[in-house]
């Protein structure tokens, strides 16, 4: 099955009930997908006008309690920043996905990490914070689908599914097997018509200055929260590694295959690879350093992750830093060259 | 005595924060008339817009959102199709819905979402100050249209009903103004057919309301309302544009 594919049945096992979307590639077999599906299960499916009114029909759907999705890619993205942000004010759940390819601008429709910036630092106007996943197979792209709706609601907050074009239209077995049946959040914030109950109002705008101020502390505890709770990775033969590679999403997995051949020649090289790219892994990172003095960052951009990996780090340690923007995909081959002499030239700093 | 008059159940004991003359007091209290007359306060849902409409939940005891600018019809589409079953309305102004709205208004009327838009024409843009909206009459000074608004350079007034006329999937679209009583009546007998529209499935309705701003159209109240009837539906002429039955 097609990562696209996949992700909508995903979403369907999920108790997604709604799902806007805008063509876009390479995020289209998505959109086709949820067509077919949410029609035969007579859910709701709308091909809107534009991205800016699918973020806006998701965000009427979740204020109206349903589990809604938008998928887009880059350029979309961008058109949904406004409704992402009105979404995070208004504490409404809702879940994001975004097919990343390559920019700025029209750029072209290879598979890219160049919008990670955006992604986890909100995007859109104002304090605010999306948790962001960021899977590296077609497999655990199923598996952060059913998290990001549980964890919208559980937070009342959009959350960010950061794919990219190769992820989506790679072809994988997967299984749907984990996924449960969707849990029951409570909704006591929804409008549904004032039936024996006072009117509710749902709103971003506080003209008070004070009151607007305490709306965004309120919700900076909430992104605390998520930073302690929610932060997610996994680490690859880091155990005994002399240099750690931070990669993340379909980058993780070329420098999965790198780190192979490395092995091979005796090379301790590890992985650190971020599954939720905000909140960003990093205190395992920091716990890393006291024992690791080189860190490399790889990522399909001209380096947007590694500022995280510096704010991290916060001085210790070298970071070393390969980076191809423009939706060029490397091969194991390339990053094995590149880490091998990066890895090369560090033992010998160390001997000196 | 005869009680005459009466304060909507569904209309918050508030005071209004719209200036003196403002027709958006009046609307407000129309909509909420309706709702109480038509039994809706346990149905209905509103959605308001970023303009001199946008605290309109400070008034309306019934379940409101406040949308982005512009993006009223696409919200009101979201909540319809998770509630068929409620009344669903945004509240717009002419900025709002004919100008960084429009693709949004145009769309969910070309779908035939059965939702009402309540559409506010006073041919500004009150809320930011009084500049020029798409509906701004021709030769009307704004400020942003210092020596009167030129189509050759800013175009010309946006004739929403008409062009929404257009399509197959709106239902019933009226223009009516607030400006005497006689007009406040009909505007309320326009919005009451709108949400039985929606009630009865029938598609996307809209009433669409030329209201005075006195602020920035310079004037006092009751110039602005003789200017509503000399001038202002000249070019945007009352009555019902579309109705299918
Ligand atoms: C994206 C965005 N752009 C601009 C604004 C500023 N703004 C607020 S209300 C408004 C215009 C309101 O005019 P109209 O819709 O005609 O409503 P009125 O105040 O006249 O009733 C504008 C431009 C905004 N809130 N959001
Ligand atoms: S500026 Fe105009 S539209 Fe706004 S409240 Fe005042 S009179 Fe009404
Ligand atoms: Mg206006």
């Amino acid at each position: 099955m097609s990562g696209n594919a996949a992700l909508g049945e995903a979403a369907v096992l999920s108790g997604c009930t709604c799902y806007f979307g805008y063509p876009i590639t390479p995020q289209n077999e998505l959109t086709e997908y949820m067509a077919k599906r949410m029609g035969e299960l007579g859910r709701v499916f709308i091909q809107s006008e534009s991205e800016i009114a699918a973020i806006n029909m998701v965000l009427g759907a979740s204020v109206a309690g349903a589990r809604a999705m938008t998928s887009s890619s880059s350029p979309g993205m961008s058109l949904k920043q406004e409704g992402i942000s009105y979404l995070a004010a208004d504490e409404l759940p809702a879940v994001v996905v975004d097919m990343v390819r390559g920019g700025p601008g029209m750029g072209n429709i290879s598979p890219a990490q160049s919008d990670y910036l955006q992604a986890t630092r909100g995007g859109g106007h104002g304090d605010y914070k999306t948790i962001v996943l960021a899977p590296g197979s077609v497999q655990e792209l199923t598996e952060v689908v059913p998290l990001a709706f549980d964890l919208a609601d559980q937070y009342r907050n959009p959350v960010i599914i950061l794919g990219d074009g190769m992820l989506g239209q790679m072809m994988e077995p997967v299984s749907f097997e984990n996924i449960k049946p969707p849990k029951e959040y409570p909704k006591d914030y929804i409008l549904t018509g004032a039936k024996g109950r006072p009117a509710r109002m749902v709103r971003s705008l506080l003209f008070d200055t004070k009151e607007e101020e305490e709306h965004n502390w309120k919700l900076v505890r909430k992104y605390q929260r998520m930073e302690q709770n929610e932060v997610r990775y996994e680490t690859f033969m880091a155990d005994d590694a002399e240099m750690i590679v931070v990669a993340y999403g379909i980058g993780a997995r070329i420098v999965r295959g790198a780190i192979k051949r490395l092995r091979q020649e005796n090379m301790k090289v590890g992985m650190l690879r971020p599954i939720t790219a905000w909140p960003f892994p990093a205190a395992p990172l920091q716990e890393l350093a006291n024992t690791v003095h080189d860190f490399f960052v790889f990522e399909m951009s001209a380096g947007q992750m590694i500022e995280d990996v510096k704010l991290a780090l916060a001085g210790k340690g070298r970071i070393h830093f390969y980076g191809r923007p423009g939706g060029v995909i490397p091969t194991p081959v390339e990053l094995y060259r590149i880490i091998g002499r990066h890895y090369y030239m560090a033992a010998r700093r160390k001997q000196q | 005595m005869k009680k005459v008059y009466t304060r909507p159940k569904t209309l918050k004991e508030a005071h209004f924060h719209y200036c003196p003359g403002c027709g958006h007091g009046i609307i407000n209290r129309l909509l909420m008339e309706v709702v109480d007359e038509m039994d809706l306060r346990e149905k209905a849902i509103c959605v308001a817009p970023a303009g001199c409409g946008m605290l309109l939940y400070n008034y309306f005891d019934i379940d409101t959102l406040e949308s982005a600018h512009g993006r009223g019809a696409a919200v009101a589409t979201g909540i319809k199709r998770v509630r068929p079953e409620n009344l669903v309305f945004s509240y717009q102004g002419d900025g709002d819905l004919a100008a960084i709205g429009t693709a949004e208004g145009f769309h969910a009327a070309n779908r035939g979402e059965p939702i009402s838009v309540i559409f506010v024409n006073n041919g500004v843009y009150g809320m930011t100050g009084g500049q020029m909206a798409p509906t701004t009459l021709t030769d009307q000074v704004t400020t942003t249209t210092p020596l009167g608004r030129d189509p050759i350079l800013a175009g010309h007034p946006v004739k929403i009903c008409e062009v929404f006329a257009m399509l197959d999937g709106t239902v019933y679209l009226e223009r009516v103004t607030v400006n005497n009583p006689a007009a406040v009546l009909k505007a309320k007998k326009a919005i009451k057919k709108a949400f039985q529209c929606q009630l009865d499935g029938k598609g996307f309705s809209l009433v669409e309301i030329l209201s005075p701003c006195p602020t920035n159209w310079k004037m006092g109240p009751v110039e602005a309302c003789r200017w509503i009837d000399e001038v202002m539906t000249k070019q945007f002429p009352l009555g019902v544009v579309k109705e299918v039955s």
